[in-house]
C-alpha cells in the first residue's frame, strides 16, 4: 500500500470512530449530549495531536525510539504542584485555585523547569542529551519523593481530588482552558511546521547535520523548547500519559517505513488519535468508567515498550 | 587554500592543540598523520565547525569561516566522520539526496537529480541504489557516504579516518576514488588516516602532528623519510622505494 | 554510665521492643540496600545503576500489590516469596536488556532501567486502580505509595524479623565478590576464563532480590541509597570489589542511621520518613555525582 493510501486509510477510520464517539446512542434531548461529545472528541484530538509531535520529533533529536518527552521530569513537576496545591488547600482547593489559575500555573512551572535543565545542560559543544535525561529523570524521582511524602499526610477525601487530577481524563473538559491549549499548540505546529526537513537532517547524526549546513544546535533547541511547551500544555489539559508517545511513535515507523518527517508527524498524529478513541472505547464500553484512560494506555503502551526493549537486537 | 591561523583547543585542562598554523594547498590529498591523541581528529573537527576553537581562526576563499552562513559554508566544504551506524529505513538514494540539502533545502530540483544520480554512478551504487542503508557491507557504506558528500560537490572534503573498519580491498577502492575526486574534479581533499603506507602512496602531502601541534608539513617524499617519521613516531622506519612510491616497513620495532 | 544501667521498667522496655529492633533494622537495611547496589553495578559494569535505577524497587512493589490481591492472607514468609519471585524475574530481564545495550553511552542504561521501573509501575497502578488501592500503590505511577515510603517508624520487636534474611544474601555475595565482576565483562569473558556464567549471574540476582524483597515489604522503598553508598565509596576506596565491599557495607548502614536521626529530629516530634529523607539526600548527591563526572 502506498502512503498516501495509509493515510487515506487512518483518516478514515478515526473519521468513522469519530462519528462512531458522537452519535452512539444519543439521546433524543441530543443538543447537550452532543456538545459535551464534541468537547470531548476535540481535547483527545489535540492532546493526540500535542504526544505525536513531541514524540517524534523527541526520539528523532535523541536517536532513539525508546524515549518520550515525558521521561523528562515534566510530569512529576505537574503531580508535584497538584499535590501541593491540594495539600495547602485542603478541602477548600477548588474555591481558593481555579481551573484556569492552576492550568496556567501548571504549564509555566513544567516550563520553566525544562527552560532551567535546558539551560544549565544544554550547551554548545558538550550537549549531551542523554545526561539531561538522566538529570530530569533524577529530578522526576526527587520531585516524586516529595509528592508522596506530601500525599502520605493529604487527607484520605482530599486525596480523592487529587487522583482526579493525576489520571488524564478526557470527561471534564473545560471548554476556555481546551481553546488556550489550541492556540498554544497550533502556534507551535507552525512555529516547527517550516524546520521538518532539518529535522530529516538531524537524524544523519550531529556531524553530518552540521557538514550538510544545518544550525543544529539551534535546530534542536527550538525544537526541546517547542516539546517541553506541547507536552506541558497536554499534561495540563488532562493530566499524565507517559508510554503514549512510544506506543504511536512506533506504531506508526512500523506503518510508515519513512525517515521523512514531513510524512511522519501527520501520520503519528493520525495513529494517536486513533488510539486514544480506541483506548476510550475500551474505558467506557469494556470498563465502564471503571478505569481511566491513562491507566489503559500506560498499561498497553508499558507492555508494548517492553517488547520492544526485548526484541531491539541493538538500541 | 583552508589556512589554519595559531588554532588552540583545551579539552577541560588538556591542551590537544598548540596554536597550530598550517596551509594546506587546494587541489591536492593531504594526509593527517600521527599517534593517537596528537590532535589530528580534533584539528579536522575544527576546521569542519563541528567543535569550536579557543583561540585562532580558520580561513576559507580568503573568509573566515565564522562568517560563512552554514548554508554557504556547507557548499564549500563538507566533512565525514568516521562510525556512521544509522539504524533508519533510508535507501542509498535518500542519503545521496541528503547531500543536496545546501542548495535546495530539501525540495530537490532536477539538477540536483542528476547530480546525486553521477553521485551515485560515481561509486557505483547504481545497482544498490534502492537498498537500505543498515543492510549495506562496510565498503558499501562507506561508499554510500562518500556519494553523499560528492552529491554535494564541495571545493574542499574533509575526512576522518575513511578506512576505518575496511578491508584492504575496499581500502584501495575508495583511495582510489579520491585520487580521482582530486583529479577530475579539482577538489581538496583533507584526511586523517592511520596507515603511513596508504598515506604515502595516494597523499601530495603531508602534514605530521606531535603532542598537539604540526611538526612536520611537506611534499610527501619529503616526509617519508626515516628520521622525519621517528620524529613523529618515535619508532624505527625502514623505507622502500619502488618506481619511485615509497613503503615504509615499521614492523620490526 | 549510671543511667544507663538505672533504666526503669518502662525504659526498658521501650528499649527492647522499640529502639533495639529499630536499630538493627536500620544497620541491616543499610547493609542489604548498599551491598545490592554494589553488586547490581559490578554485574552491569555500570556505577549508575542500582535497585532504584534497575526497576528492581517498582518490581517489588508489584510483587507486594500481587501478594495483596491474591493473597490477601499470606504470612511474612509467603509474602516474601512472591515478592521475590518478580524481582527475580524483573532482574533477570533488565539485565537482558542491558546487555544488548552495553556499548552504548554509560547515562543510557540508567534511562532505560527507570523507564522500565515506570512500566512495572503502570501496570501495578492499573491493578491498583481496578482494586481501588491507588494511594497505597502510589497514584499514576508518579508516586511511591504510601506504605512504599521507606519508614522505620513502624519497626517493633516481632514485625522486622524478615529482614534477618539478609545475612546469609550479604555473606554469600562477599564470596562471589570477584565473580561478579567478571560476569559484569560479558558472558565470553567469563566463559573465557572458565566461569559459569549463569550460575553466578542466578546467584547474584537471587542475594539482591531477596534482600531487596525482604526490605521492601518490612521497611519501605528506600531510593537511591543503592546508587549512592557505593559511588561514594568506590570515590574514597577505589574499585576493589573485595576491599570496598565491606566498607560499602559498614558505610551503607552509617548513611541510613545518619539519615534516620536527621529525620527524626528536624520536625520533631513528627518524623520524616527515611524512604523521603534517603530520597532527597541521595538524589542530591546523584545528581552532584553525575554533573562531576560531566565536567
Amino acid at each position: 500500500m502506498s502512503i498516501k493510501n495509509k493515510l487515506i486509510l487512518l483518516s478514515l477510520l478515526c473519521l468513522g470512530l469519530l462519528a462512531f464517539f458522537l452519535l452512539f446512542d444519543l439521546p433524543t434531548n441530543w443538543t447537550y449530549a452532543f456538545e459535551k461529545r464534541s468537547i470531548k472528541i476535540a481535547a483527545m484530538i489535540m492532546v493526540a495531536c500535542c504526544v505525536a509531535y513531541s514524540s517524534v520529533v523527541f526520539q528523532t533529536l535523541t536517536a532513539n525510539r525508546i524515549l518520550t518527552p515525558s521521561i523528562m521530569g515534566f510530569e512529576s513537576v505537574y503531580v508535584l504542584i497538584q499535590t501541593v496545591i491540594v495539600f495547602l488547600y485542603g478541602d477548600k482547593t477548588f474555591t481558593a485555585v481555579n481551573d484556569k489559575e492552576n492550568f496556567f500555573l501548571s504549564i509555566l512551572m513544567m516550563l520553566g523547569f525544562a527552560l532551567l535543565l535546558f539551560r544549565f545542560l544544554f550547551r554548545k559543544e558538550k550537549s549531551n542529551l542523554y545526561l539531561l535525561l538522566l538529570i530530569g529523570l533524577v529530578l522526576g524521582t526527587l520531585f516524586r519523593t516529595l509528592s508522596s511524602f506530601l500525599q502520605l499526610i493529604i487527607d484520605p477525601n482530599e486525596f480523592l481530588m487529587l487522583q482526579g487530577s493525576m489520571f488524564a481524563s478526557f470527561n471534564s473538559i473545560n471548554l476556555e482552558l481546551f481553546w488556550y491549549a489550541l492556540a498554544i499548540m497550533l502556534l507551535c505546529f507552525v512555529l516547527g511546521f517550516r524546520g521538518f526537513r532539518n529535522l530529516d537532517l538531524v537524524i544523519l547524526g550531529r556531524e553530518n547535520a552540521i557538514s550538510l549546513g544545518l544550525d543544529y544546535f539551534k535546530t534542536v533547541r527550538l525544537y526541546l523548547i517547542l516539546i517541553s511547551v506541547l507536552v506541558a500544555v497536554s499534561t495540563a489539559l488532562v493530566g499524565p500519559i507517559t508510554f503514549f508517545g512510544i506506543l504511536v511513535t512506533n506504531l506508526t515507523y512500523e506503518l510508515f517505513k519513512t525517515y521523512k518527517h514531513a510524512i511522519l508527524i501527520p501520520a503519528c498524529c493520525l495513529v494517536s488519535c486513533l488510539a486514544l478513541f480506541c483506548g476510550q472505547l475500551v474505558v467506557e464500553h469494556v470498563f465502564n468508567f471503571n478505569s481511566t484512560i491513562s491507566v489503559i494506555i500506560n498499561f498497553v503502551g508499558g507492555l508494548y515498550f517492553m517488547v520492544l526493549l526485548l526484541k531491539v537486537k541493538k538500541v | 587554500m583552508i589556512q589554519i591561523e595559531s588554532l588552540s583547543k583545551n579539552f577541560a585542562e588538556k591542551k590537544v592543540l598548540k596554536e597550530v598554523s598550517l596551509s594546506i594547498p587546494n587541489g591536492k590529498i593531504t594526509s593527517l598523520v600521527g599517534s593517537n591523541g596528537a590532535g589530528k581528529s580534533t584539528l579536522l573537527g575544527i576546521i569542519s565547525r563541528i567543535l569550536e576553537p579557543d583561540q585562532g581562526a580558520i580561513i576559507i576563499s580568503e573568509k573566515n569561516i565564522k562568517e560563512y552562513k552554514n548554508r554557504i559554508l556547507a557548499q564549500h566544504l563538507s566533512i565525514l566522520k568516521q562510525s556512521n551506524h544509522i539504524n533508519l529505513k533510508l535507501t542509498v538514494r535518500d542519503l545521496v539526496s541528503f547531500g543536496r540539502f545546501p542548495y535546495s533545502q530539501g525540495r530537490l530540483t532536477a539538477e540536483d537529480e542528476l547530480k546525486i544520480d553521477e553521485a551515485i554512478a560515481f561509486l557505483n551504487l547504481t545497482e544498490i541504489a534502492e537498498d537500505y542503508i543498515d543492510e549495506l557491507s562496510g565498503g558499501q557504506r562507506q561508499r554510500a557516504f562518500l556519494a553523499m558528500v560528492v552529491a554535494q560537490d564541495t571545493d574542499y572534503i574533509l575526512l576522518d579516518e575513511p578506512l576505518n573498519n575496511l578491508d584492504m580491498k575496499h581500502s584501495v577502492q575508495i583511495m582510489k576514488i579520491l585520487k580521482e575526486l582530486c583529479q577530475q574534479k579539482g577538489k581538496t581533499i583533507v584526511m586523517v588516516i592511520h596507515d603511513i603506507n596508504f598515506a604515502s602512496y595516494y597523499s601530495d602531502y603531508i602534514a605530521a602532528m606531535k603532542g598537539g601541534q604540526v611538526i612536520h608539513f611537506d611534499k610527501t617524499e619529503n616526509i617519508i623519510e626515516p628520521h622525519i617519521l621517528h620524529d613523529v613516531f618515535d619508532i624505527h622506519f625502514e623505507i622502500i622505494e619502488r618506481g619511485g612510491r615509497r613503503i615504509c616497513n615499521y614492523y620490526d620495532n | 554510665m549510671t543511667d544507663i544501667l538505672s533504666l526503669s521498667e518502662e525504659q526498658w522496655l521501650v528499649l527492647r521492643v522499640s529502639r533495639v529492633p529499630r536499630t538493627i533494622a536500620l544497620l541491616l537495611a543499610g547493609i542489604g540496600v548498599s551491598v545490592c547496589g554494589l553488586i547490581l553495578q559490578q554485574m552491569t559494569q555500570n556505577k549508575f545503576v542500582s535497585p532504584a535505577t534497575a526497576g528492581t524497587l517498582d518490581a517489588a512493589k508489584f510483587g507486594i500489590l500481587a501478594a495483596l490481591i491474591l493473597l490477601p492472607e499470606a504470612g511474612g514468609v509467603l509474602k516474601v516469596l512472591f515478592t521475590f519471585a518478580f524481582t527475580f524475574l524483573a532482574s533477570l530481564v533488565f539485565l537482558k536488556i542491558a546487555d544488548r545495550i552495553r556499548y552504548r553511552n554509560i547515562i543510557f542504561i540508567p534511562i532505560v532501567g527507570l523507564l522500565f521501573g515506570g512500566i512495572l509501575n503502570s501496570v501495578t497502578v492499573f491493578f491498583a486502580y481496578q482494586f481501588n488501592i491507588v494511594q497505597d500503590v502510589g497514584g499514576s505511577g508518579e508516586s511511591y505509595g504510601a506504605w512504599m515510603v521507606g519508614d522505620f517508624s513502624g519497626v517493633l520487636e516481632g514485625n522486622y524479623e524478615l529482614l534477618y534474611l539478609c545475612i546469609p544474601a550479604v555473606l554469600l555475595t562477599y564470596l562471589y565478590a570477584s565473580k561478579f565482576t567478571v560476569v559484569g565483562l560479558g558472558k565470553d569473558f567469563s566463559k573465557n576464563l572458565g566461569l559459569n556464567y549463569r550460575s553466578v549471574l542466578n546467584i547474584g540476582l537471587v542475594c539482591v532480590s531477596l534482600t531487596i524483597s525482604v526490605i521492601a515489604i518490612t521497611i519501605g522503598m528506600i531510593p537511591f541509597l543503592g546508587l549512592v553508598v557505593p559511588n561514594l565509596t568506590s570515590l574514597l576506596l577505589g574499585g576493589n570489589l573485595k576491599k570496598t565491599l565491606p566498607f560499602t557495607a559498614i558505610f551503607g548502614a552509617i548513611f541510613l542511621l545518619i539519615c534516620d536521626i536527621i529525620g527524626r529530629l528536624i520536625i520533631f516530634p513528627f518524623e520524616v520518613p527515611i524512604g523521603m529523607m534517603v530520597g532527597v539526600v541521595g538524589g542530591v548527591i546523584f545528581l552532584v555525582l553525575l554533573l562531576k563526572r560531566n565536567r
